[in-house]
């Protein structure tokens, strides 16, 4: 495999469980947060239905990253083109950014929505986007890592 | 309530169990023509055999006259009756390739008769994934939001014709997603997984529809029941479509595959 070869496979096996990660993260918030705890839908702005309409796209969606992101894997690992520490790396930069795209933008910028309809948000913006934050440099570590772990290996 | 249970028990036992000699009649002929092929020294996959079985018996357990008395009263069992009859059992019945089955069955002239028939522009738009969507989600926003509900409830060949129809049209859906027979003007795989997308969505969203606002409305069932048919509806209808997604992936994978070794070698392979 020539060098371009190799870095395409490096990115794509991030590019891929990336999306896995932020299907996963879709997932945990949805069925946590809509679901059972009931705090909120993806778009508050108008009627329950809405809301609810806004959840089922959004509940689709993720369904449609995680098996997208998984079968786009599996076809990298048959082509040999799968890493797996960049692939664990770009899972958690997926959960992370995310959870952070979600914390910042969706709540705060465009304002689709608040974690809790409640007095005092503060506690649960902070808590949703720090734990946003630790997952983001968690990943960038792992490609730290990977990338270190590339310079010593010798190109096949 | 009184007229409810009355107007069944008038029926004749014996009818109730014309679906199921129905059921038991096409999964036979299938197995004659599995047998008659194999006697001609045709292949037939076995797991598309028992595919097939697999779904015909979800199809009879559906139409067990004590099941159809369970769904007649209570919308749990209704629910389950419909996710078999109109997700589950298609899922299984369409892996089973029975068009492929009876095109290699017929004879030349019937075959090319047949074929001709799927190939016309009539069959693309019906076998098309939007139309068969719309047919199934259609018929379902239909059932739970109008008085077609009650209507089927009081009216036995409504309710038959529900179940034809919930049968038709999710067979159709399944097969335009993932049906392994011949399917020459099948859109792409973006165009499926866009209208999956948009059916997972239109589910979920029927589901917790019917949860919050108690539909179907003005019906013998109680809150309590229909709070928990439409958790049966989500999650079962959920996992159904997840299944589904999981397939039409998978004939991706193979099919990439296939791409791939056709061009010759590329970058990554071995």
């Amino acid at each position: 495999m020539n060098k371009t070869g190799v870095q395409e496979g490096l990115f794509r096996s991030m590019q891929a469980a990336g999306l896995v990660g932020i299907g996963v993260m879709a997932a945990v918030d949805e069925i946590i947060f809509h679901q059972v705890l009931s705090w909120h839908h993806f778009y508050d702005r108008s009627t329950t239905e809405i809301g609810l309409l806004s959840d089922g796209l959004l509940h689709a969606a993720e369904l449609v990253a995680i098996v997208a992101g998984f079968f786009l894997l599996l076809d990298l690992k048959r082509s040999r083109s799968l890493d797996k520490d960049r692939a664990w790396a770009g899972f958690v930069l997926g959960l992370g950014g995310f959870q952070l795209f979600d914390g910042l933008i969706d709540h705060k910028v465009l304002r689709l929505h608040q974690i809790r309809y409640v007095d005092n948000l503060l506690p649960y913006d902070i808590a949703w986007n720090l734990v946003g934050i630790i997952l983001l440099l968690l990943g960038l570590y792992l490609t730290k890592r990977a990338i270190s772990k590339e310079r010593k290996k010798p190109f096949c | 309530m009184q007229n409810h249970s009355d107007h069944y028990q008038q029926n004749f036992a014996l009818l109730d169990w014309v679906p199921l000699l129905v059921v038991f009649a096409v999964a036979l002929t299938y197995f004659a023509a599995v047998a008659i092929l194999r006697k001609k020294n045709g292949n037939w996959n076995k797991w598309r055999a028992v595919s097939f079985l697999i779904g015909m018996l979800m199809l009879g357990a559906a139409l067990l006259p004590s099941l159809m008395r369970w769904a007649h009263t209570d919308l749990k069992g209704h629910m389950v009756q419909h996710l078999l009859i109109g997700m589950y059992a298609p899922l299984f019945l369409v892996l089973g390739a029975p068009i492929t089955l009876i095109l290699v069955s017929l004879p030349v002239k019937a075959a090319r008769g047949f074929t001709a028939l799927l190939r016309s522009p009539i069959s693309a738009f019906l076998s098309h994934p939007v139309t068969a969507f719309a047919l199934n989600i259609g018929g379902m926003f239909a059932l739970y939001l109008t008085p077609l509900y009650m209507a089927m409830h009081t009216k036995p060949y409504l309710h038959f014709l529900a179940h034809v129809h919930f049968l038709a049209a999710g067979y159709l859906f399944t097969w335009s997603m993932i049906g392994p027979d011949p399917a020459p003007k099948r859109p792409g795989h973006s165009v499926r997984v866009g209208v999956l997308f948009i059916s997972i969505a239109a589910h979920a969203f029927l589901s917790k529809f019917m949860y919050a606002h108690l539909y179907p409305i003005n019906s013998i069932h109680s809150s309590e029941e229909i709070r928990e048919a439409s958790k049966l509806m989500y999650y079962w209808g959920d996992l159904a479509e997840l299944l589904l997604l999981i397939a039409l992936f998978t004939l991706w994978y193979q099919k990439r595959s296939s791409n791939k070794l056709g061009l010759g070698l590329k970058t990554g392979i071995g």
